[in-house]
């Protein structure tokens, strides 16, 4: 058994170790060994909490038949998922963490001794209000993140649900769970403390549900932040210094991305947890289409055409590649262009697919190396000077609409300046409007050539073309 | 007077929110996927108190409520773990620079 003060110190060096697992991150070469660095803090922080304990009584058997067993199933899901399930995953971790946090609390709240806390129907105060927020916090980020993991799985529809009173409802139930942890701590009654769980996993569900498919990226990220608070909460409780260090990582992580993904739409973090965005639309979309504006399609031949003649070609991919897990296909045809001596990069909006970063991964799984991969700032110039941008799966975040049109929903929104290339290609199924429920001016342009088909059997037919 | 130990808890949760917030910001955009995932596998060192509360029972019962719910928290946290670090890892693992020569 090692010292309370030993122990402390060996959690603070865990800690240390997430932080340089996350700043290694800053660049694809030293991430690697980030990760490992991440790796050598957990296995610090387990080693040191069994000899913290020290008594090995029976019931460390049990302690790892679970573990092992947990390890087994997150290793074969690690490397069983495919890379287009990515958000699906991270969801589902999500929910996981939240679902730990939550038992550990119950845990906690039912055998305060084993923590130093107290005891039963006597709790610490101020352990008492850490554990419930933990709680609280935790059971939202579960139910939320199991909301969150039917959407993106297409279990239940990405289109948002929308009742009479929702918001009302929803910020009765958000202050009665104050009152609850309220007078949890006064009066120290378990059943008020199961009737916070209970409160708190129907507000995750109701907090969800509101919000649209293509609105996931700011939900993982804001379940991301979420399920770090839970682990502060319960690293309070604990007094636990790398459970609040990581917890405080974790929160701000989540919470940045949720505001680099905001900015990417050029929406407040309100607009999109209130939810509904896409929703309201329709019924102006439907009147618009009736005009029937003439477009221009082409088939695999045209586009290999234009591609062949061009000298610079920029990528611009979108959700829809991700459906198609068109991403190898794509990768064989810019082979075959690169072959021909052109030049092609590919652009990616901030926004782009159903969580941050997801095209990067999509085409880092392709073998696209990654330094031909830019960013909307580092690229959005280069259109002007390309001749053929090819859309793929993507659609509002190429709609000129949003630099021009204040009426438009989407106004305002950094967009990929696409209309600036000599033509654009649209890799699509059908005309119809995107997510935010509007058209997409790019589509009745001179120089627009639609190529309606599934991106993956279109990208295929254009390299045998070309 | 003594200051209370919640204070120094504090202090270590409040700077690490900054710490975080400067590292974050510098993580490459092509890399926020993997930062999520790993950010993740760290936020499941909450194993330790699914530990301490899976031990807590006493010899003659190891299973009692409290210690159930803590085993179950283990199995949670350990497929996080284990899925969250291999899964970056595997991700990290394609991120590769472009090639001298064409295939």
């Amino acid at each position: 058994m090692i010292s309370a003060n030993l122990s402390a110190i060996f959690y603070l060096i865990s800690g240390v170790l997430f932080i340089l697992a996350l700043r290694g991150l800053s660049s694809p070469e030293t991430s690697r060994q980030g990760n490992f660095f991440g790796i050598l803090g957990m296995i610090i922080a387990i080693t040191v909490t069994f000899l913290s304990i020290g008594n090995f009584s029976s019931g460390f058997i049990f302690v790892f038949i679970f573990l092992l067993f947990g390890g087994l199933v997150g290793t074969f899901i690690a490397y069983k998922i495919p890379m287009t399930a990515m958000p699906e995953l991270v969801a589902g971790f999500h929910s996981l963490v939240g679902l730990a946090a939550v038992f550990v609390a119950i845990s906690a709240f039912l055998n305060p001794g084993a923590f130093n806390l107290g005891s039963p129907g006597n709790i610490k105060l101020g352990s008492l209000i850490e554990m419930s927020i933990g709680a609280a916090v935790g059971a939202i980020t579960f139910s939320g993140s199991i909301i969150a993991f039917l959407k993106l799985q297409g279990i239940m529809s990405g289109s948002p649900i929308l009742f009479k009173g929702q918001h009302p409802l929803n910020a009765l139930i958000l202050v009665s769970i104050v009152v609850l942890i309220y007078l949890l701590c006064s009066m120290q009654s378990s059943n008020l403390f199961w009737i916070l769980l209970a409160v708190s996993f129907l507000i995750g569900f109701l907090l969800i549900i509101p919000i649209g498919g293509a609105d996931m990226p700011v939900v993982i990220s804001m379940l991301n932040s979420y399920s770090g608070w839970a682990a502060a909460g319960i690293g309070f409780t604990l007094e636990n210094t790398a459970l609040i260090i990581t917890g405080a990582l974790v929160g701000s992580s989540g919470a940045i991305l949720s505001y680099i993904m905001c900015k990417g739409m050029n929406r407040s973090f309100f607009n999109v947890i209130l939810g509904g965005f896409g929703a309201t639309d329709q019924s102006s979309v439907s009147k618009d289409g009736k005009e029937q504006k003439p477009v221009k399609s082409g088939n695999a031949d045209d586009a290999a055409f234009l591609m062949k003649n061009a000298s610079s070609v920029i990528i611009v991919p979108g959700y829809g590649m991700a459906v198609a897990q068109a991403q190898h296909a794509l990768r064989e045809m810019v082979d075959t262009l690169k072959k021909n001596g052109i030049k092609v990069s590919y652009a990616i909006h901030p926004v782009a697919g159903r969580m941050p970063g997801h095209m990067n991964v999509l085409l880092a799984e392709a073998n696209v190396p990654y330094d031909e991969v830019f960013e909307l700032e580092e690229i959005n110039n280069d259109f002007a000077n390309a001749d053929v941008a090819f859309v793929i799966g993507a659609n509002d975040v190429t709609n000129p609409v949003a630099k021009t049109d204040p009426q438009s929903p989407i106004y305002g929104m950094p967009v990929l300046d696409v209309e600036k290339c000599k033509s654009v290609l649209f890799v699509k199924r059908s005309l119809s409007p995107g997510y935010a429920g509007i058209d997409n001016d790019l589509f009745y342009k001179e120089n627009t050539l639609m190529l309606f088909a599934d991106a993956k059997k279109m990208t295929e037919d254009i390299t045998k073309n070309l | 007077m003594e200051i209370d130990p919640f204070i120094f808890r504090l202090s270590i949760f409040i700077l690490s929110i900054f710490i975080g917030y400067y590292v974050v910001w510098s993580v490459t955009p092509s890399l926020h996927t993997p930062l999520m995932s790993v950010t993740n596998a760290i936020s499941s060192v909450i194993i330790v108190g699914a530990i301490i509360a899976g031990l807590a029972g006493n010899p003659e019962s190891i299973f009692n409520t409290s210690s159930i719910f803590g085993f179950l928290a283990i199995s949670l946290a350990a497929i996080n773990i284990f899925g969250g670090f291999l899964v970056t890892q595997r991700m990290l693992a394609m991120y590769k620079k472009k090639k001298k020569d064409k295939k």
